[in-house]
């Protein structure tokens, strides 16, 4: 029997790596709760600021998107950049390492098992926050709508594989400093507020974090008139951007996991635990 | 030893610098992201005169996750992480003692968090906290009585993760989630729905965060201007008697069922 071809084995990989986390979704489905209870729990919680201070209805459409795209970045932060780190505790790194695969492969088959749950998650958040909050939107493009928001997805989760790379040297850190990117990130992404309210050399920085520019072209594909005033770049621009992030992210995760899978095998930290 | 062992795990990852920051950047980000929601959109900005209210309740709620949730996690963090609750019970030592000690790390970096915060606020953002304004005698009393309540909500808390496996890591981050909502912390308790606002006024965090609003601004909020700053101590005085009659209870009741399950050295792997 002659040997698959790579191609092969890389398609199978992902697969094999995507199925745990889709198959795992099923069988326990009690996270369905935590998943999208926890969520709602803090946009909730921002939707009565503003209806405290009564700001216009569009502002709570703005968290609620908000707080749905915010699941994709907990996803990237703890289901892809931490997940090696998890990976090295309990032992199967080193299976990784061994197995006759991509780690690409790997790391892009986590992505999309992670990206099964983390769209439920998000689709819950915007269905009953819509319903609940009254919240109502006019879609000036859907297909622009959808473009940006799967480039926004693929960009993010380049980023993710990135910083998985990265991830692969640290031990306890790992986990403290996914802890610490949660509130600054969504703080300078604007997951709450129109990110021009920063400023524009804030909102330029932040912009190397792809949610921040497909969070505010979605927010202006869906309240145009509200976000007309408060947009940072034209919707068109932010795709752009977003498009050449997804290709530098996805190029540079491929570079960084070969340069530091090499420097974490020479400096033994492929295997030690309880750092 | 308790606190110094929960010291050490907090920090000893990082020099004391980045610990510093990370122990900061997490609130601070947090705080600023209701500055901007306000400066962007309240008809008079950080003028506006919920904003005071909004930003002390939101700094001394850094207490609540960290004290009520840190317990709590150290049941999951030493039976999971570490594999040493076991060891914790075959030690002659009280174990509700070793959970407070562990919370006390938390307490402490939580409480450089509050002090920067606070500062932040007075200095930069207009809030007026004035030292010689400040009732610090009705701030102490609150201090105690709070970190007594929080101490008993997390050893509950840390009850209720000692008997599930899955989610448990989610447990404090939900309960303080929905205290958050619940507890009037960043906007009026009268905004939420009446049912809601029925359900803040029951939680006693509700009524530790206006003693601590009327101890450093002077005024309270609109929700609670009928009860005296007396009257308000002792419902926080009461409901932590009750609560620590409940979580001696709660937490005696599940570690039973742990032994007898033989969940204290449960590694599910989750």
């Amino acid at each position: 029997m002659s040997a698959p071809s790579q191609w092969t084995v890389f398609w199978r990989t992902v697969v094999g790596r995507a199925y745990p986390r889709i198959i795992g979704a099923q069988r326990e489905k009690s996270w369905v709760f935590f998943e999208i209870f926890l969520p709602l729990l803090q946009v909730t919680a921002y939707v009565y600021i503003y209806r405290a201070i009564q700001a216009p209805p569009e502002f709570i459409g703005f968290v609620v998107l908000g707080g749905a795209m915010s699941a994709y970045w907990l996803n990237v932060l703890w289901s892809m950049a931490t997940q090696l780190y998890w990976e090295k505790e309990t032992g199967n790194l080193e299976l990784y390492i061994v197995a006759p695969t991509s780690r690409m492969a790997i790391l892009l088959g986590m992505a999309m098992g992670g990206l099964f749950a983390t769209t439920l998650r998000a689709v819950a958040v915007i269905t009953i926050g819509t319903v609940l909050f009254h919240v109502s939107m006019s879609v000036s493009s859907v297909p622009a709508l959808v473009g940006v928001f799967l480039t926004t997805l693929v960009a993010l989760y380049g980023m993710g594989m990135l910083l998985s790379s990265l991830f692969l040297l640290f031990g306890r850190e790992a986990w403290h400093l996914s802890n610490l990117l949660q509130e600054p990130v969504s703080l300078v992404s604007g997951f709450y507020f129109p990110v021009r309210a920063l400023g524009q050399v804030v909102a330029a920085a932040a912009s190397i974090l792809p949610i921040t520019l497909g969070l505010d072209a979605m927010r202006q594909l869906l309240f145009p008139a509200m976000l007309g005033k408060f947009r940072f770049l034209s919707p068109g621009v932010e795709l752009a951007i977003l498009v050449g992030l997804a290709i530098l992210f996805l190029f540079l995760s491929h570079r960084a996991l070969a340069f530091f899978e090499k420097l974490a095998r020479r400096d033994g930290r492929l295997s030690v635990r309880g750092q | 030893m308790a606190a110094w062992l929960g010291w050490q795990i907090e920090s000893n990852w990082a020099d004391p610098f980045v610990f510093a920051i990370y122990s900061l950047v997490k609130p601070l980000a947090g705080a600023l992201i209701l500055v901007f929601m306000y400066a962007v959109i309240a008809k008079d900005g950080l003028h506006s005169p919920l904003f005071p209210g909004v930003f002390v309740g939101n700094a001394l709620f850094i207490y609540v996750p960290a004290v009520l949730a840190g317990i709590s996690w150290t049941i999951i963090d030493d039976r999971e992480h570490y594999g040493m609750l076991k060891y914790v019970y075959t030690a002659p030592v009280n174990v509700f003692a070793y959970l407070i000690g562990r919370g006390v790390a938390k307490a402490i970096v939580a409480t450089v968090a509050v002090v920067i915060m606070l500062l932040l606020g007075t200095l930069a953002l207009g809030v007026p906290v004035r030292l010689a304004g400040i009732n610090w005698l009705f701030v102490a009393a609150t201090l105690v009585l709070g970190s007594a309540m929080l101490s008993l909500f997390g050893i509950l808390l840390g009850g209720v993760t000692m008997i599930t496996a899955r989610h448990n890591y989610g447990v404090g981050e939900a309960v303080a989630g929905g205290l958050y909502l619940l507890c009037g912390v960043v906007f009026p308790l009268d905004t939420l729905p009446a049912w809601l606002a029925a359900t803040g006024r029951v939680i006693p965090i509700s009524y530790w965060l206006e003693a601590f609003r009327r101890a450093l601004l002077g005024h309270g909020t609109e929700a609670f201007a009928s009860l005296s700053d007396g009257v308000l101590l002792a419902v926080i005085a009461g409901s932590t008697a009750v609560l620590a009659v409940l979580a001696v209870l709660g937490f005696r009741l599940a570690e039973r069922r742990a032994r007898a399950k033989g969940l204290l050295d449960m590694q599910t792997m989750y």
